[in-house]
Formats: C-alpha cells, structure tokens, sequence
C-alpha cells in the first residue's frame, strides 16, 4: 500500500472534507488524497478518483480549495490516474465509519468474487450483522457499490464493492 | 498537429465508449427493472469517466485551446471513430444486453493490453478502467446466460440479438492507419492478435447459455474508418443539441 504524503499541518485541515455521496467519511479515510505539500507557500494536492466517473471528484476538488482558503492557504488540487484507487486505501477508520452509517465494507478480492458471482454469503448485514445476505444487483446507488438485502432482518442495505 | 496519429488513436479507443456509455444512458429511467436501469447508468458512467480522461489527453495532444467538450460534442459524424456494433439502437433489453456483452468481451482483452504500451498515460487510463470494465464484462454475460437459458421467449430474444449484432463483430479487429502506426510505434494495441481470444470467450458463454453461434462469415464494418450506419447521425443529434444551441456552454 502507498501511503500518502501529507503535510502535517494540513492533516486536520483535510480530515474536515469528506466525499458528499458517503459525509461520514472524509477523504483521507477514503485514500482519495495521495499527497498534500506547501510549495512555495501553495498548497499543491493530489487526488485520485474511486472509479473513473466518479461525479463526486470535482466537488471534492472544490471543496478541498475552499477549506484551505479559509485556513489562509491558496492550492492546486491535481487529480492523477495512477497508481490507480484501491479499497485497500480505505483506512481501518474508514471501514468501521462506513459500517457504522449502513455500508457494508468491501471484502477481500477473492470472498468479494465469490459474493458477487453468488456462491457464497460473506457480506454482513450492517443492521443485524447476519451473513444471511442476498446481493440483488452487482450495481447500487454509486459506481462504488452494490445492493445488497439481509434475509434475516430484510433490510436491503448497500455493499462496498472490493476494487483492486 | 505534432502527434496527428496519437490524437486519431485515442479517439478511436474512446469514441468507442462514448458512443455506447450515451447509448445506455439512455435508457436512465426506461430500463426494464429498476435493478438493470441503475446498472446501465453505472456503466455508462464508468464509460463517460473513462471517456474523459481519454479525451483530456487528446485534447492535450491537439493544443490550440481545445478541450474534452470540443472533442466530444463538436465533430462531425463522419469524425466518429467508433465502431458500428455500440452505435447500434437499445431495440429492447436483449439487444441492449448482447451488443454491451460483444463489446466488454472485446474491451476487457483490449484494456489488458493497453497496460503495455509504452504510452504512461494510456497505461494509467488502462489500469483504472479495467477494474470497472470487469465488473461490466461480469454483469452482461451473467445476463446472457440467464436470459439465454431462461424461458423459451428470452432464449429466442437473445439468439435473434446475437445473430443480428454478430455482423458488427468483425470490425473491433480492423486496423486503421492510426491503429497500425501506434502499433509499430509500441503505443497502440495490436487488436488483430486479440480475435482468437475473443471468439473464444464469447463462444463459450453462448455455448453455457444455450444459444447457437451464428455461421454467418459476411462482415459490416467502416465506422472506425467513420461511415457509420444511420443510427449515429440521429443519436448526435440528441447528445450534441445543447453544445450546437448555446456554443460554449458549461454545466
């Protein structure tokens, strides 16, 4: 896993920005930000997109110049491709903060083929947390997910695709 | 131009998933079931996004101001690139779901070889859609197993889409000037190398779903060489309406 560069004084700054389409997490539990350095007094960011249409990265972008600029900083917010996002860059935080709001955290890249093709339950219902769960479609409300419905308690509820 | 191949061959690659991601798109609030509706327009919004990022490189390439919008919404149809198989209409569910499974087969085998080039950027675009492009490929054979081995009424929807769409098949192998001159230069995607491979795959899940494969050997092509059929001409009309009302227009 990379780990991103980010300055340490921007830390909290950036900790206050989360994705719009998931507010209870921000971006740094989400991996999107891979660098935030002061260069010559600018704050020069790197962001990378979930998944290549994410509709999400523009507001993001936004947001991040917004906050910096009320924390007395101009930036540059650059969105690179590559290395591309993984789930793996969602931080453990991260993780617990997504089950906490109702989504199911992505598995493993092999139990999450498994899910997905159907031949095994593994994904665990965020409200019960039975493995009793059906996937009803491999696409859900975003481009990152899939929707999912407990059999237990019958809530549908959406799952983290893995991506790898 | 400086790069004048370059620029033709990515806008080959992308005109491909332009094409198809508005293709589906339009079926946002038509699809057949809520579940498959949400799907189109996720892939069709991997489709855009990939599109993009394309586009802004060929935009790059292209300098004197042009940009991403410019490339997708003012050309002409006989500037299009893609190839006739994703401009062909939704008609219904079967044909939707045939055509997008003969063109993930394709665009799966074709990212896995772009991650070669010797183009950084093209390989950064590669790797990242080929994660979303998996999950495309996934969700249209699934389909077409199902439907094919389903009921007697889907089976023949599907083998009437296959052995109507097969035509369009042939031409994602045909090389264009662009497309020889990038493969030479160790940019482009040798696509000829790539036909054994896809006739097998999509061979062996028309065999799971029961379907006969067409023996038809006679080929449509030309849209990669941009003489399109005339289904694009109506679907540019549509997507570039706003562009060509209110030029220069932003969201």
């Amino acid at each position: 896993m990379m780990i991103p560069q980010i300055d340490k004084q921007l830390q909290s700054i950036l900790a206050q920005v989360s994705d719009p389409e998931i507010p209870v997490l921000s971006i740094l539990e989400m991996g999107v930000v891979r660098a935030a350095q002061i260069v010559n007094g600018i704050v020069e960011v790197v962001i990378t997109p979930t998944y290549s249409g994410c509709p999400a990265m523009d507001v993001i972008g936004d947001d991040i110049k917004k906050i910096l600029k009320e924390n007395g900083y101009d930036a540059n917010v650059k969105l690179v491709l590559s290395p591309a996002w993984t789930t793996d860059w969602i931080t453990e935080k991260g993780r617990k903060a997504l089950l906490d709001y109702g989504i199911a955290p992505p598995l493993e890249a092999e139990a999450d083929k498994d899910v997905l093709l159907g031949s095994k339950k593994l994904v665990g219902c965020p409200q019960c947390g039975s493995t009793n769960t059906k996937m009803v479609s491999q696409f859900g409300s975003t481009a990152c997910k899939a929707f999912f419905q407990c059999e237990d308690c019958l809530e549908p509820f959406d799952y983290f695709k893995c991506l790898k | 131009m400086k790069n004048e191949n370059l620029y033709n061959y990515i806008l080959g690659v992308a005109d491909n998933s332009l094409i198809l991601g508005q293709r589906i798109g339009e079926l946002c609030g038509h699809g057949p079931s809520l579940e498959t509706d949400i799907a189109c327009t996720n892939v069709s919004l991997d489709l855009f996004g990939q599109v993009r990022s394309y586009y802004q490189y060929a935009a790059e390439i292209a300098g004197e101001g042009k940009t991403e919008d410019d490339i997708a919404f003012l050309r002409r149809e006989r500037q299009y690139k893609n190839v006739l198989l994703v401009e062909q209409p939704n008609t219904d569910f079967a044909y939707t779901i045939v055509r997008q499974f003969l063109f993930d087969v394709y665009h799966l085998l074709f990212l896995q070889e772009l991650q070669n080039s010797t183009d950084e950027t093209l390989v950064a675009i590669a790797k990242k859609s080929i994660k979303e492009v998996s999950y495309h490929e996934r969700f249209s054979s699934d389909w077409i197993k199902r439907l094919g081995d389903g009921t007697e009424v889907s089976h023949q929807k599907i083998q009437e889409a296959i052995n109507n769409l097969w035509t369009y098949t042939d031409e994602l192998f045909h090389q264009t000037d662009a497309d020889k001159a990038m493969v030479a230069a160790g940019i482009g995607v040798d696509v000829t190398a790539l036909k054994d491979a896809y006739y097998a795959k999509v061979n062996s899940v028309l065999e799971l779903a029961t379907i006969a494969i067409p023996e038809s050997k006679w080929f449509q092509k030309g849209g990669k060489e941009g003489v399109h059929t005339e289904h694009l001409g109506f679907m540019l009309s549509d997507m570039q309406y706003m562009q060509r009302t209110f030029p220069n227009m932003e969201w």
